[in-house]
């Protein structure tokens, strides 16, 4: 009795978590473009996704931001971590709180302070605007995910090694980091979906130049979005579960831990 | 380790770099172009690059205020925009339009000339039209039986709870004042205190307020009629893999507003002579025609019209796509209010909250 409460339970609870992502995939095979109306199975709209040249460079600059967002962010976010971890008293905790402030700090605010920025910087909007603009908006996200781990970090571990005659850089690479990876790749995989998902940052600094995936299926709000972008998130959403399986797989299988 | 961080932290540089320079290392003409987002047949920006070797780079908006900020905001330049109406106006107003050359685009011929020196551009020296259309009311032919030619139906109490208005001030207001027989630009206190009377109203029969998803909420029947644009129901229309017959498009006979979506070109513009090629070349009729079939809205150009007519009579007895010259005589087209559009919004927001 007890367990199928819990059965119906969570069904109910995952129905909830996919309900509107499943109507979005069986959507994007649907041959009309109303929202509400079923006219019928077509791959026509994944055919002409590929075909929609505004649809796939906005993939591509979608993606591109994304990664190199991702890495840039990921790779300053763990230096910095590292810092403010071995930084002590008044000091620590002032910089901890100036990090915590663009995560609490409203999107909007933080884009229109962007672009004000940049133009008074006398900088054209366009690419490297936006790439800046998500770099520093994941970085304290990465922060915050590796500063957990540095902090189960046994630090005599580092001094040891360092007494057997590593030198401080040696013992960074070999001992610090393996330790705080999982830290550091659940930043890094915040980054880059936080990346993908910004509408309102991008959108005030991107300029004329790009445009990502959020900028475009917010300008179709005229005419209805169109049902290409339904076929797109469908891809994109068997991409990520696709990956998680391989990650899944691996792990049990106790092949090196990615998470 | 080491290597693999700096190898990737230069990728990364180089990759950024590349990009930031092919903006400036070009000598190839780019025409940045900000239209409305599906408001276009794509292929035709191919077609414009094959035949001028000119490159378009094109980006989409959502509203006329969306547009106007980014416009606003500097920090990139834009070549060709798409403002309505109201929209012309203001930046006319806020001079932040170059006057077209018209010697460039001969093709302006083809522009109906009744569409020609409205109040928005009254000596029509900035803007060209693009598409334009109507606002009316789209309904359910199985869940009315009334004629829907009056804005009155939407006062009806028989159909108290299947109605929708448009959540949007100029719309909601130009209908209200329309019904009482004054202008949708009334800028008289008494009659928008009427016109605000009559929506408090008509409040306790509306389903609710809405913006776009109206369409969708008629054709799945769940209200039976609503304020909305002509394209909408153009676009059920056009939607062949369902049936929508069964959809209507009533332009109300007291008159409503003409809408029009234009191109002009802002000041930020580098490459004016290209601009106007591109507004030329939208004009020209197998363009405008192929445009209009794919996009789906009346097109101003008459010759495009023409072909049209030609193979499609029956789209011509739609109000939706072609509304009767009466019609025409009796509506507003808006205009910017300035300051004025103030006391719109203070009413419209009673409204909405009352």
């Amino acid at each position: 009795m007890k367990k199928a409460v819990v059965r119906i339970y969570m069904g109910l609870i995952f129905l909830f978590l996919y309900a509107p992502i499943i109507t979005l995939i069986a959507f994007s095979f649907n041959k009309s473009k109303s929202r509400g109306q079923w006219g019928g199975f077509t791959l026509d709209w994944y055919a002409e996704l590929f075909k929609d040249r505004l649809i796939t460079e906005a993939l591509y600059y979608t993606i591109l931001i994304a990664v190199l967002a991702t890495l840039i962010s990921t790779i300053v976010g763990t230096i910095s971590a590292i810092g403010i971890h071995y930084m002590r008293g008044f000091s620590k905790n002032l910089v901890l709180n100036i990090n915590n402030l663009p995560v609490l700090n409203p999107d909007i605010v933080t884009g229109v302070a962007l672009m004000t920025l940049f133009i008074s910087a006398g900088m054209k909007l366009g690419f490297v605007t936006m790439l800046i603009a998500h770099v520093l908006f994941c970085i304290p996200y990465v922060i915050l995910a590796v500063l957990p781990k540095l902090r189960q970090l046994n630090r005599h571990i580092a001094e040891a090694a360092m007494d057997l005659g590593a030198t401080p850089g040696y013992a960074l690479r070999k001992v610090i980091l393996p330790e705080i990876r999982p830290g550091i790749v659940s930043g890094a995989l915040m980054a880059f979906t936080l990346s993908i998902d910004d509408f309102v940052i991008s959108f005030f600094t991107a300029g004329n130049e790009v445009s990502n995936l959020s900028i475009l299926i917010y300008s179709m709000a005229k005419r209805g979005v169109k049902p290409s972008i339904n076929a797109l998130s469908t891809l994109m959403f068997v991409t990520v579960v696709i990956l998680l399986l391989i990650i899944n797989k691996k792990s049990e299988k106790g092949e090196e831990l990615l998470l | 380790m080491k290597k693999i961080l700096a190898s990737v932290i230069v990728a990364a540089i180089l990759i950024s770099m590349a990009f930031s320079l092919s903006g400036c290392g070009e000598e190839q003409v780019v025409l940045n172009v900000f239209n409305w987002g599906e408001y276009i047949d794509e292929s035709l920006l191919d077609e414009f690059e094959k035949q001028t070797g000119i490159k378009i780079n094109y980006k989409t908006y959502d509203t006329n205020e969306t547009m106007l900020a980014k416009l606003e905001a500097g920090g990139s330049s834009y070549d060709v925009v798409f403002p309505s109406d109201y929209a012309v106006s203001e930046m006319i107003r806020k001079d932040m339009l170059l006057p077209l050359d018209f010697e460039n685009i001969p093709n302006y011929k083809y522009v109906d000339e009744r569409l020609k020196n409205l109040e928005y551009d009254p000596e029509n020296k900035y803007s060209v039209p693009y598409f334009w259309g109507t606002i009316g009311i789209l309904y359910n032919k199985n869940m009315v039986d009334d004629p829907v030619d009056t804005w009155d139906i939407l006062w009806n109490p028989k159909y108290a709870g299947q109605i929708l208005m448009k959540k949007d001030v100029r719309d909601a207001m130009g209908a209200s004042l329309k019904r009482l027989g004054y202008s949708m630009n009334s800028t008289n206190d008494e009659e928008l205190k009427q016109a605000q009377q009559a929506l408090l109203e008509q409040k306790k029969i509306v389903t609710g307020y809405y913006g776009d998803e109206i369409k969708d909420m008629i054709a799945n029947g769940d209200a039976a009629m609503g304020l909305t644009y002509s394209g909408d129901f153009m676009d059920l229309y056009w939607d062949e893999s369902a049936d929508f017959s069964h959809i209507g498009f009533g332009i109300p006979k007291e008159g409503t507003n003409l809408w029009f979506d234009c191109m002009v070109i802002p000041k930020s513009c580098k490459h004016k002579k290209e601009a106007e090629m591109f507004i030329n070349f939208m004009l020209d009729p197998e363009i405008s025609y192929q445009n209009s079939i794919a996009v789906g809205y009346t097109s101003p150009n008459v010759e495009a019209l023409n072909r049209i007519r030609q193979e499609m009579p029956e789209v011509f007895e739609l109000p939706a796509f072609w509304p009767d010259d009466s019609i025409l005589e009796n509506s507003d087209v808006y205009v910017d209010l300035g300051d004025y559009k103030s006391v719109y919004n203070q009413l419209w927001t009673e409204v909405l909250v009352d």
